[in-house]
């Protein structure tokens, strides 16, 4: 029993050290990164400044990237984490605008370096497959926002417009320019599969009900 | 009183202690800092940082998420209601489908922690 035990702990132990062996170093061009972004998926990310980066090839569209990192703007109404950019007065919350800074931006050739590197790091291969029987379909723009806001409540926390929709979580008018279809289903089955950190709930939707969702994200992209 | 009518009594006693004690025992195991942690990071986007009912996405809900510090509303209800509240979703206690159901994102500690928050947040002041 004892034996048996002590090959448990060992092999357990081991785990971790094999995969540390596997993470390659973060890249010069990536360092001013680090210091908000969590880039290596042992690191943790307690702190909630940022959104993390170590799934990055499992995540964004390369091109969206490279343009993004030339010209960022704001994803997030409420900054990376929304209870650091919040003001509370008389009980009453709103935005701490000044607390935002802009996100900083790097020219073209460091933009497709970088953009390169974060995609690369495809540590979420399994659970992005899990979702890969996701054939992007079509859903009418009213039944569409009508689901998205009365019925499944995702508007509370996302905007789906540039005008209208909660705030801590990233706007979503944008969202499929920037994801890869499949992350997007992924995310909403089980955000903290990807982001143990993350503010927002699994509603325990079925694959039906999702799809209808990331259907209606793209036709927000499609649209104009 | 004869002795058998006593007997009986203080069974009777036992039996409601041992009930009232095992039905406290999950909430008074539940750690309300735990629980005033977990309300700051989910809970507060919509109910506010200080439980008012008015966070940050609360002027983009059609329904204002409920007030936590609200006395008579929050005495009104029960640990088990607010359990089904949290774990459930608004839905299956008659409110807004817009308040989500946790149960899928924290454990039955997590939601025991916070309404042990909620319980100071409330009614202990
Ligand atoms: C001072 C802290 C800070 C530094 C340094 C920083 N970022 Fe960010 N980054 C943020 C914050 C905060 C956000 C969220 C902004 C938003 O949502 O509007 C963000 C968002 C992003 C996003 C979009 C994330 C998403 O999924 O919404 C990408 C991509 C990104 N950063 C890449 C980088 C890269 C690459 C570098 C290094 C060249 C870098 N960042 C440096 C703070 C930082
Ligand atoms: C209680 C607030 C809340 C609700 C309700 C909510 N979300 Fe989110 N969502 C967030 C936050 C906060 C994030 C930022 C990522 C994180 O925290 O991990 C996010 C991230 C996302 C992302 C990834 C976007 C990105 O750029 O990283 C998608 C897609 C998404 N949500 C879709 C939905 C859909 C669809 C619904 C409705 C079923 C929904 N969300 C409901 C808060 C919420």
């Amino acid at each position: 029993m004892f034996i048996l035990r002590n090959i448990v702990l060992l092999t357990l132990t081991a785990v971790p050290t094999s995969l540390l062996a596997q993470e390659a170093p973060i890249p010069a061009i990536a360092e001013a990164c680090a210091s908000c972004h969590q880039l290596d998926r042992s690191e943790g990310n307690t702190a909630h400044a940022a959104p993390p980066l170590f799934y990055a090839g499992n995540k964004y569209r390369q091109e969206w990237l490279e343009q993004w990192l030339q010209a960022p703007y704001r994803l997030r109404p409420a900054g990376g984490f929304f209870a650091d950019h919040v003001i509370t007065e008389d009980g009453i919350d709103s935005v701490d605008e000044a607390s935002l800074q802009d996100h900083m931006a790097v020219d073209s050739s460091k933009a497709a370096d970088i953009a390169d590197w974060l995609m690369s790091l495809t540590p979420m291969d399994d659970l992005l497959a899990a979702s890969s029987d996701y054939q992007p379909g079509s859903v009418s723009p009213r039944m569409g926002a009508m689901d998205f806001v009365k019925f499944k409540g995702c508007g509370g926390c996302h905007r789906d417009t540039p005008e209208y929709g909660g705030l801590s979580g990233p706007e979503l008018y944008t969202a499929w320019q920037r994801l890869q279809p499949q992350f997007i289903v992924s995310f909403i089955k089980d955000p903290r599969a990807w982001n143990p950190d993350s503010a927002m709930p699994s509603r325990g939707l079925n694959d039906g009900q999702i799809h209808k969702l990331a259907d209606y994200l793209k036709i927000l992209t499609n649209e104009d | 009183m004869n002795r058998e009518a006593n007997i009986f009594l203080n069974c009777l006693l036992g039996l409601a202690l041992i009930l009232t004690l095992g039905m406290s025992a999950a909430l008074e195991a539940a750690d309300a800092e735990q629980g005033r942690l977990l309300y700051r990071e989910n809970c507060a986007q919509c109910h506010g940082l200080e439980g008012s009912g008015k966070g940050i996405n609360a002027p983009h809900l059609e329904v204002a998420p409920r007030n936590h510090t609200d006395y008579e509303e929050m005495n009104a209800r029960t640990n088990e209601e607010l359990f089904k509240a949290i774990s459930e979703g608004g839905q299956a206690v008659n409110k807004s489908v817009l308040m989500p159901n946790w149960g899928h994102t924290l454990s039955e500690e997590d939601i025991n922690n916070l309404i042990a928050f909620l319980r100071k947040l409330c009614c202990e002041q």
